[in-house]
């Protein structure tokens, strides 16, 4: 091919060509060699002027920090049953940073296994809390094998999905702790933006807290202490090896003094009522049962409860997540007949001698009003302190009580422990109430009536107890006056849990002998309002039977339970401790619209002191 | 190698200096000191590359026939007579056109876009074709003409040069578009164009630049050039290769993690780790002193092209070596400020180094054409 133009090339200058390429290749290499000088200043600046920040940036690309749950201590019963026990279960995580379409990745998930639209939901939610980066949020709690093997093999196509074998809270023994145990749930919001710096990296790893019960009240020493880890991840966050490793510090198990036959014994007797038990060794001030009942299985809120179950527990009428063990306030009626009697005596009002005639109503002075006894037409003529217990006579303490006056009362009551929180190691306890004059002036603005005293000396009128507080007072009565504070611990980790004095209550000698005879005539006497309990006793048993309205009767009616929705009929009551002589366990049982003390709760009493004697033959028949 | 009668040239007398090694190689066509620096700069790429890939074997050995094939072409090359190339590169310049207006019309996609015409069994790629074509094409242009260009020869240069480019930019490769019409202007700007011009060029892409970003560039490219502005702003998106990157060469630091531990690149945090962005696992692994090392390869290399440029006696090879030593080192210097985050991302190999196949025998084949430049020149002597 010929160039327009070939035929010029004889005429170049080919000196003047020369000489203008070599200019232009030697400016071009000029250049050359000032550009690489301007690559090398970058590459310098890079790599030595700003060394540091790259290599701290190259280092956290890689290097995470995983928190290392700690695993939750464990609580046991008296006997070192399980109560509260640590499961594997699979949780199915999504690393939303190492998703690149995290719709995308949640959709192939709910082709594979079943999600609902509350998980995704919740999952959605929690991604939207503080958190760290690269931190696994989990989506689906408890997969099954075929879940896990699903989602194994779709590995390749999931991003940023992980599954991870974690331990769940599990209750072994289902509803029948659930009041006292508690359980724990999933940390949510409020609790989250609660926690301050520390605690919050305490809980990194861990899901769940205590929510009521011993898992919340212990929960600082169930917890334990949360370890780390620093793990090497390539840029999928595939876990390439761990650099450093410290060791999470496992809670401290729980070893409580409730025992599960007791507590077994107890929610039989109240199947298919609504009622508490609570049992205390006198001697220690340790629960040994506490049935609130109906209850419900605490295994359901571990994860976090589905709403059709939640609504079913909170609207049921029986109200099965009310513990009423320690939130019940019910007026103790008679039950509390014991307690003012050694207050009377102590007050010097009554003695031994003292008796009244009881026709079956009891007036004051200038007052139209009709105390009643329960018993229409009276107990009769020298009706004194014993057969007042006994028998359980209205118009005695009637009478007592306008000697003695509110102000006599009151502090005497106080300290058995009634109208304050006994303290006891679960949260959400009740105080009662235990009236004053001083009380009434404060909170209704009104003066104290002697009336008020004659109500309050029956167990009605205002006086409100828990059964717990309750328990504590019998507890108090049988050990002659040692108010101990109660405790459902008995162990922590190893450390034992100390007993607690609140109050040593100075009574004569003579009169708890006295006090306790007339209890124990309760049930062993013939004229015993729980004597039918003591059929083929096999040891002495003190009591007291109670009877609370739960409707105000006026004055002209009469109370009659056909006429009343069961749901109006009166609470049973029924405390009690045995043996007489060495009093070991005392007890404080209501049951709600059970209507007689002594028919509907004394029974159960019997039942609980009955197998808490044959566990303790059984155990000191054991080697 | 037998090498037939006509591929025999005579030495000069004045050369004996060189002895008889020197007659040797000047017989097979072979520039040794190009030579040595090439099996020097293919070596190191092998090594990095091999640390790049996860140390993987297969990778190398695939990378290490490609230099084989690449380097008997160059050899193959280096045996033409560069008069011969003269007078074929109008036909090399229109069958390339041809090709490139195919794969717009018939061409192969992948990724988006269509850069290859499928042969049955093989896939070729026209504008690697047409990286040797049109400075081979624009410098036998000028070497009819007289030199300094007028500025109707500029003008048809630009014609020449821009004709590919735009195909090339048609498929949308702007990244090879602009690659190739830098061979072709340097070959202009070698053979003398006005300074006058090349301000007055320079002053045009300054004002233009306004208009263009308003009016011209689409929002993906305007994104990009953000991107290299503030690579931060946009952490998971485009500026991840950046960031990735430059943290890999930072943290490198003077001396490097030693060869093999990166964990930028090893851990797989960098993307397109054995490819374009394979001179970060160089920088981390090895630190400054690898890339100064590196550079000085690099710089080597280039400074024997533009001897050879220098000491060739006629302007259609000095043109030519002189484009293919610039424009191999506008590769070397697009790829290596890419990576550290001085110039957009811009998918550009690094020379001898990158994981590569067409792109190597390309390269390799342009190294043949020096190499028969600078073995040429002699005969024009005597």
């Amino acid at each position: 091919m010929m160039w327009a133009g070939e035929q010029l090339h004889q005429f170049k200058d080919h000196h003047r060509e020369a000489r203008v390429f070599a200019v232009r290749a030697a400016i071009s290499f000029l250049m050359v060699v000032a550009l690489f000088g301007v690559l090398l200043a970058r590459y310098y600046r890079l790599q030595v002027t700003d060394h540091e920040v790259y290599a701290t940036r190259s280092d956290r690309n890689r290097i995470h920090v995983r928190p290392i749950p700690p695993n939750r201590g464990l609580i046991y019963d008296a006997q070192g049953q399980l109560l509260a026990d640590n499961r594997p279960t699979f949780t199915l995580s999504v690393v939303s940073e190492r998703t690149s379409n995290l719709e995308q990745t949640l959709d192939h998930l709910a082709n594979l296994i079943e999600v609902s639209e509350r998980d995704r939901e919740n999952f959605l939610k929690r991604l939207r809390q503080r958190r760290r980066p690269f931190e696994a949020v989990p989506l689906r709690y408890r997969l099954t094998e075929e879940e896990i093997s699903r989602i194994a093999v779709n590995e390749f196509e999931l991003e940023g999905v992980e599954i991870e074998a974690q331990l769940t809270r599990a209750y072994p023994k289902g509803a029948l702790f659930a009041h006292t145990v508690g359980y724990v749930g999933r940390i949510n919001e409020r609790e989250l933006s609660s926690f301050d710096q520390a605690t919050y990296e305490r809980y990194s790893g861990t899901h769940s807290i205590g929510k009521i019960g011993l898992e919340r009240y212990y929960e600082s020493e169930l917890l334990g202490q949360v370890g780390s880890e620093n793990i090497e991840t390539n840029a999928h966050g595939r876990v390439l090896r761990t650099l450093e490793f410290t060791d999470p510090q496992p809670g401290k198990d729980l070893y409580l003094f409730l025992d599960s036959r007791l507590q077994q014994v107890a929610v039989d007797q109240l199947a298919g009522r609504r009622g508490s038990v609570v049992a205390i060794d006198v001697k220690t001030g340790g629960v040994l049962a506490m049935v609130s009942a109906p209850a419900y299985d605490p295994n359901l809120f571990v994860n976090g409860i589905s709403y059709k179950d939640y609504r079913a527990l909170n609207e049921s009428r029986d109200l099965p997540l009310f513990n009423r063990s320690i939130q019940g306030q019910y007026p103790p009626g008679s039950t509390i007949k014991p307690m003012l009697g050694l207050g009377g005596l102590e007050a010097g009002v009554v003695d031994f001698d003292t008796h009244i005639f009881d026709p079956g109503y009891y007036q004051l002075e200038n007052d139209e009003r009709l105390y009643r006894d329960w018993k229409k037409g009276g107990h009769g003529r020298r009706v004194d302190l014993r057969q007042a217990i006994v028998e359980s006579c209205d118009t005695f303490f009637y009478d007592m009580a306008f000697r003695m006056g509110v102000d006599s009362m009151h502090p005497f009551g106080d300290k058995f422990g009634l109208g304050e929180r006994t303290r006891l190691d679960i949260p959400s306890e009740r105080p009662g109430l235990w009236p004053s004059r001083e009380w009434k002036e404060r909170v209704r603005g009104l003066h104290w009536f002697p009336g008020d005293s004659l109500n309050i000396s029956i167990g009605q009128g205002d006086v409100l107890t828990t059964p717990l507080q309750l328990a504590v007072m019998t507890a108090t009565i049988a050990s002659r006056g040692t108010h101990l504070r109660p405790r459902l611990v008995k162990q922590l980790g190893d450390q034992p849990t100390e007993r607690e004095v609140v109050d040593q209550i100075e009574v004569q000698p003579q009169y708890w002998d006295y006090v306790h005879s007339a209890m124990e005539g309760v049930v062993h006497s013939a004229r015993g309002t729980a004597h039918r309990i003591s059929r083929g006793i096999g040891y002495k048993m003190a009591g007291k039977s109670g009877t609370a309205q739960v409707v105000g009767i006026a004055q002209d009616e009469e109370y009659d339970a056909d006429k009343l929705d069961e749901r109006q009929w009166d609470h049973a009551l029924f405390i009690g401790f045995a043996p007489v002589e060495d009093p070991q366990i005392a007890v404080a049982i209501i049951v709600e619209n059970g209507e007689h003390g002594s028919s509907a709760a004394g029974p159960i009493a019997r039942e609980v002191f009955d197998t808490y004697f044959a566990m303790q033959a059984e155990d000191n028949a054991k080697p | 190698m037998k090498l037939s009668q006509d591929f025999v040239r005579r030495l000069p007398d004045s050369r004996h200096h060189f002895g008889r090694q020197q007659g040797l190689w000047q017989r097979l066509h072979i520039d040794p000191i190009l030579l040595l620096i090439l099996l020097a700069l293919t070596c190191f790429g092998l090594v990095v590359l091999y640390s790049a890939s996860g140390q993987s074997e297969s990778m190398v050995k695939r990378q290490f026939v490609f230099f084989s094939i690449a380097y008997c072409v160059m050899f193959v090359v280096a045996q033409l007579d560069m008069q011969m190339v003269r007078r074929w590169s109008p036909w090399l310049y229109v069958g390339g056109i041809i090709l490139l207006m195919l794969v717009i019309l018939v061409g192969v996609g992948a990724k988006g876009a269509q850069r290859w015409i499928s042969l049955g069994v093989v896939r070729f790629q026209p504008s690697e074709a047409m990286k040797i074509a049109v400075p081979v094409m624009t410098a036998a242009y000028f070497s009819t003409r007289s030199l300094p260009p007028k500025f109707t020869d500029i003008v048809v240069s630009m014609i020449i040069i821009m004709l590919p480019a735009v195909l090339i930019f048609m498929q949308p490769d702007l990244g090879t578009a602009i690659l190739i019409a830098a061979s072709g202007i340097i070959v202009v700007f070698m053979a003398g164009l006005p300074w006058r011009y090349i301000f007055g060029s320079l002053a045009m892409v300054g004002i233009s630049i306004w208009p263009m970003w308003h009016w011209v560039m689409k929002d993906y490219q305007k994104q990009r050039v953000l991107t290299l502005l503030d690579p931060e702003a946009d952490r998971l998106g485009a500026g991840w290769n950046i960031i990735q990157s430059k943290t890999a060469i930072g943290s490198g630091g003077l001396h490097g993690k030693g060869l093999f531990n990166g964990t930028q690149s090893q851990l797989d945090f960098l993307p397109e780790s054995h490819t374009d962005f394979i001179i970060a696992v160089m920088a981390e692994e090895l630190g400054l002193i690898g890339v100064i090392f590196l550079l000085s390869l690099y710089l080597l290399l280039i400074a024997r092209g533009l001897h050879i440029a220098w000491t060739s006696q006629n302007t259609f090879n000095r043109l030519l070596a002189g484009s293919i030593t610039l424009t191999f080192f506008v590769y070397v210097f697009v790829n290596i400020g890419m990576v550290a985050g001085m110039l957009p991302v811009v998918g550009v190999p690094l020379p001898l180094v990158s994981l590569g196949g067409t792109s190597i025998v390309t390269l390799m084949t342009s190294f043949g054409l020096l190499m028969a430049i600078a073995t040429e020149k002699k005969k024009v002597v005597a």
